[in-house]
């Protein structure tokens, strides 16, 4: 194993344990905003596992659309209806919390062992082409009506979210 | 385990779908059960991400799927805060224990 190997394991491992520690920080944070920079860590962990994964492309992506919109846009939600300092309570509490965890780690458990248990078959020839060009090429070709359908459920959501925050005003007479 | 084991990415990606139902059962507010909804999203991209590099036969069919989840999860978020918007501004609170308009 070369010396450039053991550093890009190290910075791996590294990578793992900001996206699983962002993960704790995002369910664990009492505030509001400390959740939401949980979250913006882990996406960034992902981001660097998606280097790994060999898609330089998709890791950018995900560091512009998920670090960049969706974090700014959860932003603006927080700022609707929190101050930032005010303590989000959490609803599990007392015997729900001793139910709630250990149906966690068993999950998670059930899935370790599913993982370990199966034997994954690589397919036995590949094309190895990672390019921009051809992810562009089959999103014209091969996947153009996925394509056409998120231009329109993106279109659908911004009308959607426009007129559900305008129809309130009529009938303010709530709770 | 390392790097180059497909076995890694599918346990951080467990781990992100896992932690994700928890939030989301967990949270006292809309917007941390949207986080939490966000992380659910992230490990199922992570996971056609390494299935894509590990055992598919065309690696571009895992990265344009998971530019369309990046795409739903977008659209997700922006109805979410606006549906978020449209109730603080009837209830005057976005704690979801709080909110009826019906109660017995």
């Amino acid at each position: 194993m070369h010396f450039y190997q053991i550093i890009a394991e190290i910075i791996f491992w590294l990578l793992v344990l900001i996206t699983v520690g962002g993960g704790f920080l995002a369910i664990g944070a009492r505030m509001l905003i400390h959740s939401l920079m949980g979250l913006s860590v882990t996406f960034l962990g992902v981001a660097g596992l998606y280097i790994y994964l060999g898609s330089l492309f998709l890791s950018v992506m995900q560091v512009l659309i998920y670090g960049g919109a969706i974090c700014i846009v959860l932003v603006f939600g927080i700022m609707v209806g929190y101050t930032p300092r005010q303590i989000v309570e959490t609803r599990i509490r007392g015997e729900n919390l001793l139910l709630a965890v250990p149906t966690c780690l068993l999950a998670m458990g059930l899935l370790y062992f599913a993982i370990r248990k199966t034997g994954w078959l690589p397919a036995p020839q590949r094309l190895a082409d990672y390019s921009i060009e051809r992810i562009g090429h089959s999103l014209m070709y091969d996947f153009s009506l996925g394509f056409e359908l998120i231009s329109l459920l993106l279109l659908v959501g911004m009308i959607g979210a426009i007129i559900v925050v305008n129809s309130q005003e009529e009938d303010d007479g709530g709770k | 385990m390392g790097s180059e084991s497909l076995n890694t990415y599918l346990l951080v990606a467990g781990f992100l779908l896992v932690a994700g139902v928890y939030g989301m059962v967990q949270k006292r507010s809309f917007i941390g059960m949207l986080i939490a909804v966000e992380m659910i999203l992230n490990g199922a991209g992570l996971n056609f991400m390494a299935f894509n590099k590990f055992l598919a036969p065309d690696p571009a069919v895992g990265q344009v799927i998971t530019l369309i989840v990046m795409g739903i999860a977008a659209a997700e978020a922006a109805i979410g805060v606006s549906f978020i918007l449209a109730v603080y501004k009837k209830f005057r609170t976005i704690d979801p224990g709080r909110i009826f308009t019906m109660k017995g």
